[in-house]
């Protein structure tokens, strides 16, 4: 490829996408998977969350963690296919296959909750 | 270009790894988990955003998926994504004084400010979300 890379474009969605999962995952996994099926703390009713999701805000914020949080595992999941599994020679297929699955989980991200 | 492909170098001499080199060392080992906590984030979103399909199919659909939350074989994995999403938050904070150089008055703010700034962000979002989703 000539003149500028595109490299440090991914890196930056690599980067706020840790950054944003970092913040947000371990509380929405510990609260939505773990602590309301084992009852530990009451579910919410269907219809305040459909209230909840239904705030253009806080579409906006989950589109940005599912499409940033799908790029950051892309980058860093190349990574460590090329280095821990020694799978150097497979450079273009795993870039494809990694980027290009985090591009349709955007999409779809952006169809489910523009449909909401 | 793949980077491993050397033009005029075909015969460069280059020693192979063994497919498992990273469990010779604790460091490599602590090296390759935290590179696939992005497992456990990818897993995440993507169960985030079928619970919102569930949420936008219905109360019916709804309570259908928070049954199958419910069952042991999948509050097993959860409980492995979530410590893998701890995880990923840990790492990646540890590693924001090497990230982010702040210069105040000319004198490079403290690594443990920079730190505490970043756990103290951590906790605040995760009481904002903690009040978003509790006592609906």
């Amino acid at each position: 490829m000539k003149g500028r890379s595109i490299e440090p474009f991914f890196w930056s969605l690599f980067s706020s996408g840790g950054m944003l999962c970092a913040m947000v995952l371990p509380a929405v996994a510990a609260i939505l998977w773990i602590a309301i099926p084992l009852g530990w703390i009451a579910a919410p009713n269907h219809e305040s969350l459909v209230a909840l999701v239904a705030h253009p805000i806080i579409r906006l914020a989950l589109f940005g963690l599912v499409a940033l949080g799908a790029f950051h595992w892309g980058h860093r999941f190349r990574f460590t296919l090329y280095d821990g599994l020694q799978l150097k020679h497979l450079f273009g297929l795993i870039a494809a296959v990694c980027y290009g699955t985090a591009t349709a989980l955007t999409v779809l991200a952006a169809y489910v909750l523009w449909t909401l | 270009m793949n980077p491993e492909y050397r033009l005029y170098h075909p015969k460069w001499y280059r020693r192979r790894i063994p497919i498992f080199w990273w469990l010779k060392k604790l460091a490599y080992l602590k090296f390759v988990l935290r590179e696939l906590t992005s497992l456990a984030v990818v897993y995440a979103v993507v169960l985030l955003l079928l619970q919102l399909v569930a949420l936008s199919r219905g109360e019916a659909a709804y309570a259908r998926f928070l049954d199958l939350l419910g069952r042991p074989g999948f509050l097993a994995i959860h409980t492995l994504v979530l410590l893998g999403l701890v995880f990923h938050t840990v790492t990646w904070l540890n590693l924001a004084p090497r990230a982010l150089v702040l210069r105040l008055r000319g004198k490079k703010v403290p690594d443990r400010f920079i730190l505490a700034g970043h756990y103290l962000g951590w906790l605040a979002v995760t009481l904002l979300i903690v009040w978003g989703l509790v006592g609906r």
